[in-house]
């Protein structure tokens, strides 16, 4: 009962936590959205697989305020955890919370992780370690979790065995809307655990009349309910518990329960015709249920003490005939189970398309083992035990998936390696060829640029000569040296003509300096614009050709590395999975092998009372015929 | 009462409150298990991490790498049923949204819906998006955009308004 009772506070508690949302405007890190849109479709291998990457990126990046998983680094830390948990991968999101526990954080943040440490250690069934995280609370609580800090904290409390501590926090969380139901639920409870019975019953009466159309409120309303019904019919107050049972809503998960329950408040107050009301609208429901099946033998019970015993005879026929067919379908079940269809329906992919796939799993044809594993599927250990198969299924596939990936790695590389390899020698020949050509240019580049630069301070108007211009210089030299050999009256002319010629040139060259240099300078940029393509170029060539060899070389180690860790992770989850299915199975026959020992019980009760129940109807039927007229 | 009444009543009891039965018996074993399914996938999801590098360094070089992200604006109420991209007049995408993606979405969620090579330059990318109005009614809205493909990877995020949004339909964000 109190271990039922800790998984309910942990579901309450669970259904209460809003989830956090980013939204695109926001968003600085798309690797970050990305995460969020795996985790919010329930595919948390994905998101975590997204998120510990761009985590262990950005923890590696020199200057981490310029990356941009940044702006989301305080949600980001506490989202992965909250991945992990959702991937029931509790060890890990305890030590990621317990990373930023002990950063140097602000109170608001230290305190959340604490609370969702609290938690994670309440859901593992550790309310020591749950309660030792909550008193490192100190300081500023963030709003959003205050209600749900505080209904963990009472939740804990209980969970140890300290309910008197538990009623003071939870008569302060009376008005909190999130946790509706639950807390006037868990407060009733703690009363009564601490020993105020008649404050406890006032306050399950309460929770039994919260008014809430949510599921989860309307369940615990039923739940509490259920509770004060049974504490008054133990006590014998059959109205009070006879009041609680009709609260109970007739299509809630507690209905066969409450209409069963509330027949015996009736017989129990000795109005068996009462009785017969909720019994009769009982056994018309699922036949596989166990409150239908017992009203299946307390209905004729009823006629019985009504003394209406062919009634009651034929109603006993009929159970016996109900049980004989249901037992034959739980030993058909069983047979299933150990042929291993259980575990092929458990891993068929229509059904985990909803959160409701526990419940779906009745729905399903040639899977007759799952009509009476409902109550046991909903439990909180045997639903751990089932995602597990599922996620260690899900891991097989992913493995066997890679291990073929590997082998078209294979292929890819192999074939980039013939195509490149007998390749390369050419190109990188011509390569070569063209490169020394290019630095010649580059050179010859400089050297004008620094001729340039030179002008500048020391002006040098033959340097801006054109190719005319020079020849005509150096022809004009040419010709002065050839003077020196003539006669003198031939000379004197001749110089002078030569100094003429060689006057024109200077002229044209000291006029024309200004704009000659800055065509000059023109120029070179121009020649600057063709080196920078030119080097843009040569730079592409030298990234396509590293790209071209890395697009085949080292990946040889990595490959062999990752094909052995693949290899062995797959045996690993082979044996978790058979393991852990056959424990499935085991739990799941052993649950079925107690049904069907409930059904034969039942089964010679109906034998029993059928003929005890035929004896009485033929007795009357005499003593109805010998009385005198 | 009677006695019947007694037995019935406890297996009532028994019914409601939580079974204790043969599932104790397996609890511990259960427990052990877990504990190892935890690490496993620890290791598996390692494993993950070191072949999404490898896959990415081998079929996506940083220097052609071009990755296409789709996200819903801000408290955006269009029914997003179907997007498709074109990226220089070839088709690169076309995503056709399940109600649980499109939730992902809603709740700030930003799909990869293309991963590729692409070379250094200009480029054109055209989006288009399929979808229904609050008022039920079709809308239908494309847009060709033009970018430039450097030598770092380039990721492109591409978020959707409807037209009710006062957003433009389709805004290109580089990250």
């Amino acid at each position: 009962m109190a271990r039922s009772r800790h998984v309910l506070l942990s579901l309450a508690l669970a259904a209460t936590l809003t989830a956090r949302a980013a939204s695109a405007d926001d968003l600085k890190d798309l690797y970050f959205g990305e995460a969020i849109f795996e985790a919010a479709q329930g595919r948390y291998f994905e998101a975590l697989e997204r998120l510990d990457a761009e985590l262990a990126q950005h923890r590696r990046v020199d200057e981490p305020e310029r990356d941009t998983l940044h702006y989301h680094l305080a949600t980001a830390e506490f989202d992965v955890g909250d991945f992990e948990l959702d991937y029931r991968m509790h060890h890990r999101a305890g030590r990621a919370i317990k990373a930023v526990l002990e950063a140097n954080v602000d109170d608001v943040i230290r305190n959340e992780a604490a609370f969702r440490l609290a938690r994670i250690h309440f859901q593992k069934d550790q309310p020591e370690e749950a309660l030792q995280a909550l008193e490192r609370i100190h300081g500023k609580v963030p709003d959003a979790i205050r209600d749900d800090l505080e209904f963990l904290r009472a939740n804990v409390y209980s969970a140890l065995g300290r309910p008197a501590d538990a009623v003071p926090v939870l008569k302060k969380l009376q008005a909190a809307q999130n946790l509706k139901g639950f807390a006037a639920y868990n407060l009733g409870i703690a009363l009564l655990q601490a020993g105020h019975s008649p404050e406890a019953l006032q306050q399950l009466d309460q929770a039994g009349q919260v008014a809430s159309r949510d599921p989860a409120t309307a369940a615990i309303r039923d739940k509490s309910n259920m509770v004060l019904g049974r504490m008054m019919l133990e006590s014998a107050r059959f109205d009070r518990a006879q009041q609680s049972f009709d609260r109970v809503r007739l299509d809630g998960p507690y209905s066969n329960q409450a209409l069963l329950s509330a027949g015996w408040a009736d017989a129990s107050a000795g109005n068996y015709e009462r009785a017969l009301v909720p019994w009769r609208i009982l056994i018309d429901r699922d036949t596989t249920d166990s409150a239908v099946q017992e009203a299946r033998l307390a209905l004729p019970f009823a006629y019985g003490k009504l003394n209406v015993y062919g009634r009651a005879a034929l109603l006993y026929g009929q159970a016996l005939d109900s049980f004989g067919g249901e037992l034959e379908k739980v030993n058909t079940s069983i047979r299933s189970i150990r042929e291993g269809t259980f575990l092929k329906a458990l891993v068929r992919e229509e059904i985990h398309q909803d959160n409701n796939w526990v419940v779906r799993l009745r729905m399903l044809p040639d899977a007759p083992e799952t009509f009476y594993l409902t109550s046991l599927m909903a439990s909180h250990d045997f639903q751990t035990a089932l995602h597990n198969y599922l996620d260690l299924e899900d891991l097989h596939r992913k493995l066997v998936t890679w291990q073929g990936s590997f082998d078209a790695f294979d292929d890819l590389i192999r074939l980039r390696r013939a195509n490149y390899e007998p390749l390369l020698p050419e190109v990188d020949a011509q390569f070569r060829e063209l490169d020394s050509q290019m630095k010649l240019r580059v050179e010859q580049r400089d050297q004008l640029r620094k001729r340039l630069q030179d002008i500048l301070t020391a002006p040098r108007p033959e340097l801006l000569a054109t190719a005319d211009e020079r020849i005509a210089l150096e022809r004009i030299r040419h010709v002065e040296k050839a003077i020196a050999g003539v006669s003198e009256e031939q000379r004197a002319e001749l110089q002078e003509r030569v100094q003429h010629l060689k006057g024109v040139l200077i002229w044209t060259l000291r006029t024309e300096y200004p704009q000659r240099l800055t065509q000059a300078h023109k120029d070179l940029r121009e020649l600057q614009r063709h080196i920078d393509v030119l080097t843009a170029q040569y730079e592409s060539f030298v990234r396509t050709r590293q790209a071209a060899v890395h697009s085949y070389v080292g990946y040889d180690a990595p490959i062999s590395r990752l094909r052995t860790h693949v290899g062995s992770a797959l045996e690993q989850v082979d044996m978790l999975e058979a393991r852990q299915g056959a424990l499935i199975e085991t739990v799941a026959i052993n649950e079925l092998k107690a049904r069907a020992e409930r059904l034969e019980a039942y089964q010679s009760q109906a034998r029993y009372a059928v003929a005890d129940s035929y004896d009485r109807a033929t007795k009357a039927q005499a003593e109805a015929a010998g009385a005198p007229q | 009462m009677s006695r019947a009444i007694l037995v019935v009543l406890l297996c009532l009891v028994a019914g409601v409150f939580a079974p204790a039965r043969a599932e104790d018996t397996y609890r511990q074993q259960m427990k052990g298990l877990d504990e190892q399914v935890q690490e496993v996938k620890s290791d598996v999801l390692s494993i993950a991490a070191e072949l999404n590098q490898l896959q990415e360094r081998l079929l996506y070089p940083s220097d052609s790498h071009l990755a296409v992200f789709v996200a819903l604006s801000k408290g955006e109420t269009l029914r997003l049923d179907a997007v498709q991209i074109r990226i220089d007049g070839q088709p690169a995408a076309n995503y056709i949204y399940s109600f649980k993606e499109l939730e992902a979405l809603q709740k700030g969620g930003v799909q990869r819906i293309y991963t590729g090579n692409i070379a250094t330059g200009e480029h054109a990318i055209e989006i288009s998006l399929n979808g229904k109005l609050a008022n039920g009614k079709d809308y239908t809205y494309s847009q060709q955009f033009a970018f430039t493909k450097a030598v770092a990877p380039k990721l492109m995020g591409v978020t959707l308004a409807g037209p009710d949004s006062g957003q433009p339909a389709i805004q290109i964000g580089n990250w």
